[in-house]
């Protein structure tokens, strides 16, 4: 199973390992710099590199390399699935998990990680179990730690672990219990030139009760139980505490899926002199009647692209030079006045015209309304005497929603 | 400051500093060790500011409070908290010993041998930190190691980690802390046993083989499923420590793998997969469990007994795919259905169990069980039941860029055999811009081995868009794919070329190598009606810079030079010119069309070819010279080529077969689906090749788990051997009928499945008495209020179970409050699914007000974890939970006062638990002594003569083992020792009854 793990930021530097079997030497680590130098971009490095005696899976998250050494087969997912939930729970502990966080905690961090594995096999890795063995830290807590030399290991050990429920601590009790739903939903599409949808599906996070039948696949956190999932296509579950995804759903290509805006662009190149034409407008197409918000567009321009002199009627841009991205961040779309972007882009003297018109990454919130039109029709709980708080949100989102020119 | 004064203010330096850290908490002081891990190459930048520290220190030893108002600026500090720290705590240590050479690892020894607690925990920080930089911190060794037995847990824990590191270093040094491991693994508390054996197996020195061995087999009969994991996982320790150990190991695997906990099902599986895997027959009996355990296990656990199942039935069931066509079906792209089949076949039960059980988790959250049940129904599941693994592995594509590249490389091999299973998703492999390069290959390859006729057009359609891509390899890749989709789909084939002959105009180079190269290999399938594109790509050929698309494009002249007999010469004649200033490829095929032109055409090109043949006989590259005098010693006819010169142009001009165009998955599928192995398309280290399914499927009976009604007269031996064959008979006889109950089979087996009972097999000196009559405590089941009406409330009546004599009784007082009368109550699932329980007959009506004792029997396991079971009535359900007193898996024994004395000789050391306990006056009487330790366990008195000594008798329920308790009154005080060899009911034990005798 896992072997060593080494933390590896963007400059590559090694700043943490830890091995839980014999220790095998950093230059492990030269073969994925190997790999590195020839990738373009950090996100092309290939996820499972082949070394004469090891094998390194690494998983990039934020601006960090979690390089991971294996010496015998082993699923490959099981080791990229392990990794994240490393980082996700770093991201937990440390509100972030780049590499100042990391340095900055480094013992909590290594505290975590000698509970997650044991001889290269995963332990503990729900966060509530995690949470009672080594307690988060805070400003607060790292100030009376400091001043009375206590520490922040939990001094009472964790019960999860050996109840069926490991996502839950023993005995939980609020003075007042709320639950929250959120339901999430984000449209995946790649429209073509003139509009058409060329693709598109919408993928969620949390939450469902009925209309099963639109839903194509799920999957579940592990509290819920899925024979009464299958039998009624009813959730229920004890819940994790605090903040949980409970259900992921995927409504697919094959329905049809509403598309809440529509984009009117065209980008084209002179052949002549070294600039370009750039015009964007969007406008509502179907938004169940609400406001779509945070409207953002994202375009990541030709390589010949030096700058950009536009004008926007609403919102501003930017254009980031060293990346080539130029950022439109419109906010709330008007239907009566639609938002436009215009203007010159210049182009590198001599530089051949580019070949492909880029494509627009297109980013929007649509608060209150699912546009799967699922709805959580029925919220029940039970083992509480009293009546706790209920509440549910719908947020519509974009995914992966890019436009091709 | 002097050295003199030093010691007697020490710790109000140490103070100071605790109170200077506090201050700069929130400017991220660096307190874990980040500054001083750089070690002594910061020393030159520590001693530099050491002075000005110097300073800041030496003023303030009377006063605190101005500290830091000694005219430094706090952003001096933020700037420079390192420096700071670093120069701060040398200086302080530096000044405290010999004032120069001393590294920070000295400063960190003192810290250590301090007697300060937070000071050591500092120091440990600090050392955790140089570990976690990879720095050496060894010489520490023995510094850290004697706080190992620190009451502090975090500094212990700390201890761990820098033992673990270095034991093996410090070999002799580590030994000193294994007794501190052996205490702990008797602890009572379960995570200190567990966190004791973690530690000890994980120190890798040979010496202590033989207490790792004891260790994980005592921790292996744990009654914590937690130790017992541990257990598991020190097993694969062991093994790579000591391979010699391997026998007994297995052993342990063996017991381990008959365990019924969630929690360690996944662990034993993966040592059983490093240790013995070819040991097949372990897992039989297990089999069944396991698929019925697999929901409730971890979701880690479940990817490897997932795995390891998959290659188990490989080797067990015979192959659902229909026999005739299978070798077909590996070339054909659909499904075949053969009607007309001779033999039926008929799935094996345990087979369709495995693929039922697995099903539900393609749900799971986790990508690795998905992707775990998906190689499982690609290697298991009769062919058209693996089409329900597609919506699951394309929903994993939304998850991360890395999981995303697994699935992807899955999905690829998986299309290539059947198309059918991923073309009502092709559109969810469309490429986006945004995408790593690696995931758009994978798509690319994907949507090529998707195509046939009625999508090629669309895939056509979006194979344009990525040729334009910005991403220059990408579209290399994608020349390539159209190439692919032309072969294969010859409908496309004119298509998909003139669209090429189309790019050979792009602007980027690479685009137009690409398909230069793609042409060559399409033009070599049909090459007659196609002189016009070869003669569009000569007039290209000035413009065409990459060497490989002008090697291309010489070596079509060639080979169709009697197609184009005008311009392969002129061809030539250009490349007479250019030659000295090309690649060697470029030059070997110029070398090459030279040759055919002059075998074809030697009237225009002799002299050409002679010039050529010249430079190349003195070109700087071997090669070219090596093939230029081959070449002229095949074409030119003279005297010492003999008889080769005949067949020249049969050599030079033969027709050459067209080259494959392939999908680079073609042959991944020798690996298991989602293994490493296939990922990297070589065998990984320790890869288990999946065998191929068993022509006859070997014995189903191994399977079957004993049936044995409990007997009391057969020995253990006796009894296993017996059932075997009992229920291997009954295996063979109702094959028939097993496979149509296939299942509720394994749960009956389970349910009427016994726990050997060793009681008899071992001493006949003790037998079960009557019970022994205490006060009965009854606890509460279900309160009406949440059992809609229903209530339940429960106690142990102390009467040996009617139903299994591993059972405990209970006693279940059933009542209805509601006004309403309640039907069919009775038990519905149960956790931990192994659970044995006996249930009470369903109860058909309970009328308002009315209320009904029932017993039923449960097998606790002699554990205490809570029996969970579904209490039932017609409309509802509700989740109930038994949680046993230790003193309630106990029955009563007899024995004399001789014999209890000789068992008890029998469990001295680690198998007896003793304490002082401070005893209420109202029970120094024995009668009240009795009364107290009856009432918390269900034990038996043995009669003694009339001294202070008081023995109580019994044995566990389950598993029969003796369980003695002694008490040796002393005044106020008592000595209560208890010898047993489950030393965790010991410790419970004790404790409850230290707790009783305490009380009044």
């Amino acid at each position: 199973m896992i072997h060593s793990l080494f933390l590896i930021n963007h400059s590559g530097d090694i700043f943490l390992e830890k091995h839980w079997k014999s220790v095998i030497s950093h230059s492990v680590c030269d073969y994925f710099f190997e790999a590195k130098e020839k990738a373009v971009d950090p996100e092309d490095v290939p996820p499972v590199l082949q070394t004469p005696h090891h094998y390194l899976i690494t998983v990039h998250r934020g601006k960090l390399f979690f390089l991971s050494v294996v010496q015998t087969e082993v699923p490959p997912l099981f080791v990229i699935e392990f990794l994240h939930r490393v980082a996700d729970t770093f991201q937990d502990y440390f509100g972030e998990c780049s590499e100042s966080v990391i340095k900055d905690n480094v013992v909590t961090v290594y505290e975590l990680l000698e509970e997650m594995l044991d001889n290269g096999f995963p332990l503990a890795t729900e966060s509530n179990v995690l949470k009672e063995l080594i307690r988060p830290p805070t400003i607060l807590r790292s100030v009376v730690n400091t001043l009375t030399g206590s520490s922040n290991v939990g001094d009472t050990l964790p019960t999860g672990q050996l109840s069926t429920i490991p996502w839950r601590r023993a005995d939980v009790k609020y003075t007042n219990n709320e639950a929250y739903f959120d339901v999430i939903e984000e449209i995946d599409a790649i429209l073509d030139k003139s509009g058409t949808t060329v693709f598109a599906e919408i993928q969620a996070l949390c939450f469902s009760s009925h209309n099963p039948r639109l839903l194509d696949d799920v999957s579940f956190h592990p509290c819920v139980r899925f024979k009464r999932w299958e039998s009624e296509r009813t959730l229920s579950f004890i819940p994790p505490d605090g903040n949980f995804t409970l259900m992921n759903y995927h409504v697919s290509s094959q329905n049809p899926v509403a598309i809440p805006v529509y984009v009117k662009q065209s980008i084209s190149f002179f052949e002549s002199g070294p600039c370009g034409r750039l015009d964007i407008t969007i406008g509502p197409k179907q938004t169940m009647g609400k406001t779509v918000e945070a409207l953002m567009v994202k375009i990541h321009m030709p390589k010949a692209v030096l700058s950009a002199n536009l004008t926007a009627t609403q919102g501003n841009y930017t254009y980031d030079l060293p990346n080539k991205v130029l950022v439109w961040d419109i906010g709330k779309l008007n239907p009566q006045k639609l938002p436009n972007l215009k203007g010159i882009l210049s182009l590198q003297a001599g530089a051949p015209k580019p070949e492909d018109n880029p494509s627009l990454n297109i980013d929007l919130r649509i608060q209150q309304v699912a546009i799967s039109g699922l709805k959580v029709s029925r919220l029940e709980m039970f083992g509480e005497k009293y009546k706790p708080f209920k509440g549910v949100k719908y947020v519509t989102k974009a995914g992966k929603f890019q436009v091709r020119t | 400051m002097s050295v003199q004064n030093f010691p007697p203010i020490y710790s109000t330096v140490v103070e100071i500093f605790q109170w200077l850290k506090s201050v700069y908490k929130n400017i991220s002081f660096p307190e874990k060790g980040s500054c001083l891990s750089s070690g002594r190459s910061l020393a030159p930048r520590g001693r530099r500011s050491c002075s000005s520290i110097g300073c800041i220190v030496s003023v303030p030893f009377g006063s605190h409070n101005n500290v830091w108002s000694t005219g430094r600026d706090p952003a001096i500090w933020e700037a420079d908290t390192d420096a700071v720290y670093a120069a701060l705590s040398h200086h302080l240590w530096s000044t405290f010993t010999a004032p120069e050479a001393k590294s920070s690892n000295e400063d960190l020894k003192e810290m250590l041998e301090s007697n300060k607690e937070s000071l050591k925990l500092e120091a440990m920080k600090r050392v955790v930190g140089l570990i976690a930089k990879g720095k050496n911190a060894s010489e520490l060794f023995p510094a850290v190691v004697k706080n190992v037995a620190s009451k502090n847990i975090e500094l212990k824990k700390l201890v761990y980690v820098y033992l673990v590191r270095y034991a093996e270093e410090q070999q002799d040094l580590a030994l000193l802390s294994i007794s501190t491991f052996q205490r702990a693994l008797k602890e009572p508390n379960q995570f200190i046993r567990a966190s004791a054996l973690r530690v000890l197996s994980s120190i890798r020195v040979s010496i202590i083989v033989p207490i790792m061995m004891l260790a994980i087999k005592e921790a292996s009969a744990d009654m914590s499923p937690y130790v017992r994991k541990t257990a598991a996982h020190a097993i694969q320790k062991l093994y790579s420590l000591d391979p010699d150990q391997k026998e007994q190991l297995i052993e342990v695997i063996e017991k381990l793998l008959k365990d019924k906990s969630t929690l360690v099902a996944g662990s034993v599986v993966v040592a059983f997969d490093e240790v013995c895997p070819d040991r097949i027959d372990l897992i039989h009996k297990n089999y069944r469990k396991l698929c019925n355990l697999l929901v409730d296990v971890e979701e880690w656990g479940q990817v490897v007994i997932i795995s390891m199942l998959t290659r188990y039935a490989r080797t067990q069931f015979t192959s659902p795919w229909k026999e005739d066509n299978e070798k077909a079906f590996y070339e054909s792209e659909e499904e075949k259905k053969d009607q007309t089949e001779a033999t039926p076949y008929t799935m094996d039960p345990d087979h369709r169990l495995l693929l039922r059980n697995t099903k539900p988790l393609l749900q799971s959250r986790n990508t690795a069980v998905v992707m775990s049940v998906a190689q499982l129904y690609w290697h298991l599941a009769p062919k058209h039941e693996v089409n329900i693994v597609t919506k699951s592995l394309v929903r994993l594509l939304r998850s991360h860029r890395e999981v995303q590249y697994i699935v992807l490389q899955n999905i690829a091999t998986m299309s290539i055999q059947r198309k059918g299973m991923f073309e009502p998703f092709m559109k969810s492999f469309y490429v986006r811009s945004t995408d790593a390069t690696h995931i758009k290959t994978l798509k690319l390859e994907i949507l090529t081995n998707l195509a046939n006729e009625a999508n090629i057009s669309t895939i056509l359609r979006e194979f344009q868009t990525y040729v334009k891509s910005q991403d220059k390899a990408f579209a290399a890749a994608t020349i390539q794919a159209i190439g692919r989709c032309a072969t294969d789909i010859s409908e496309v084939t004119d298509t998909c070329l003139s669209g090429l002959v189309l790019l050979l105009s792009n602007r980027d180079e690479t685009v137009v190598a690409e398909s230069v190269v793609v042409i060559k290999k399409l033009l070599q399938t049909q090459p007659t009606q196609h002189s016009d594109i070869i003669k569009h790509m000569a007039k290209l050929f000035d413009n065409i810079s990459v060497s490989m698309a002008r090697a291309s494009i010489l070596w079509l002249m060639g080979e169709y030079c009697e197609r184009v007999p005008k311009i392969a010469p002129d061809v030539l004649r250009k490349m007479a010119k250019t030659f000295t200033a090309e690649e060697d490829i470029v030059k070997l095929q110029t070398v090459n069309l030279a040759a055919k032109l002059y075998l074809t055409n030697s009237k225009q090109t002799k002299l050409l070819t002679q010039y050529i043949l010249n430079l190349g006989k003195y070109d700087q590259s071997y090669d070219i010279r090596d093939r230029t005098r081959f070449v002229r010693q095949l074409i030119v006819p003279n005297e010492k080529s003999g008889a080769l010169n005949k067949y020249a142009r049969r050599i030079l001009l033969a027709p050459k077969p067209a080259p494959m165009l392939e999908s680079a998955f073609k042959d991944r599928d020798r690996f298991q689906l989602g293994t490493l192995s296939h990922s990297i398309n070589s065998k990984a280290t320790g890869y288990q090749e999946l065998s191929d399914w068993p022509a006859v499927a070997p014995d189903q009976s191994v399977r079957n788990v004993e049936v044995v009604e409990p007997s009391s007269s057969e020995s253990e031996e006796q009894s296993s051997d017996e059932s075997d064959e009992t229920s291997s008979d009954s295996g063979k006889s109702s094959s028939g009928s097993e496979k149509s109950s296939s299942e509720s089979e394994p749960e009956q087996k389970k349910k009427t499945k016994t726990k050997k009972a060793p009681q008899k097999k071992s001493k006949a000196a003790a037998a079960v008495t009557a019970p022994s009559f205490g006060p009965v405590k009854t606890h509460e089941l279900l309160h009406h209020m949440t059992g809609k009406g229903l209530s339940a409330k429960y106690h142990f009546p102390r009467q040996p179970c009617l139903y299994q004599p591993s059972m405990v009784a209970v006693q279940v007082i059933l009542a209805n409050s509601s006004d309403h009368s309640l039907e069919k109550i009775h038990i519905g699932d149960r956790s931990p699914a192994g659970l044995n329980i006996h249930c009470f007959n369903t109860i058909e009506r309970l009328e308002p007000e009315a209320s009904v004792t029932v017993s039923m029997g449960i097998d606790f396991s002699d554990s205490t974890q809570a029996a969970n079971f579904q209490l039932c009535t017609k409309e509802d359900q509700f989740s109930v939970s038994i949680q046993p007193v230790v003193g309630e898996l106990l029955m009563p024994s007899t024995m004399s006062e001789q014999d209890f004395s000789k068992e008890q000789g029998k469990l001295l050391g680690m198998n007896e638990t003793s304490a002082t306990v401070a005893m209420a006056t109202a029970n120094t009487s024995s009668q009240a002594v009795s009364k107290q330790v009856l009432s918390v366990a269900n034990v038996g008195v043995v009669s003694s003569g009339p001294n202070d000594l008081h023995r109580f008798a019994g044995r566990t329920v389950s598993s029969g083992a003796l369980v003695l308790v002694s008490l040796e009154l002393k005044e106020s005080s008592a000595l209560l020792t208890i010898n047993t060899e489950k030393s965790v009911m010991a410790s419970m034990l004790l404790r409850d009854l230290k707790q009783a005798l305490a009380l009044a």
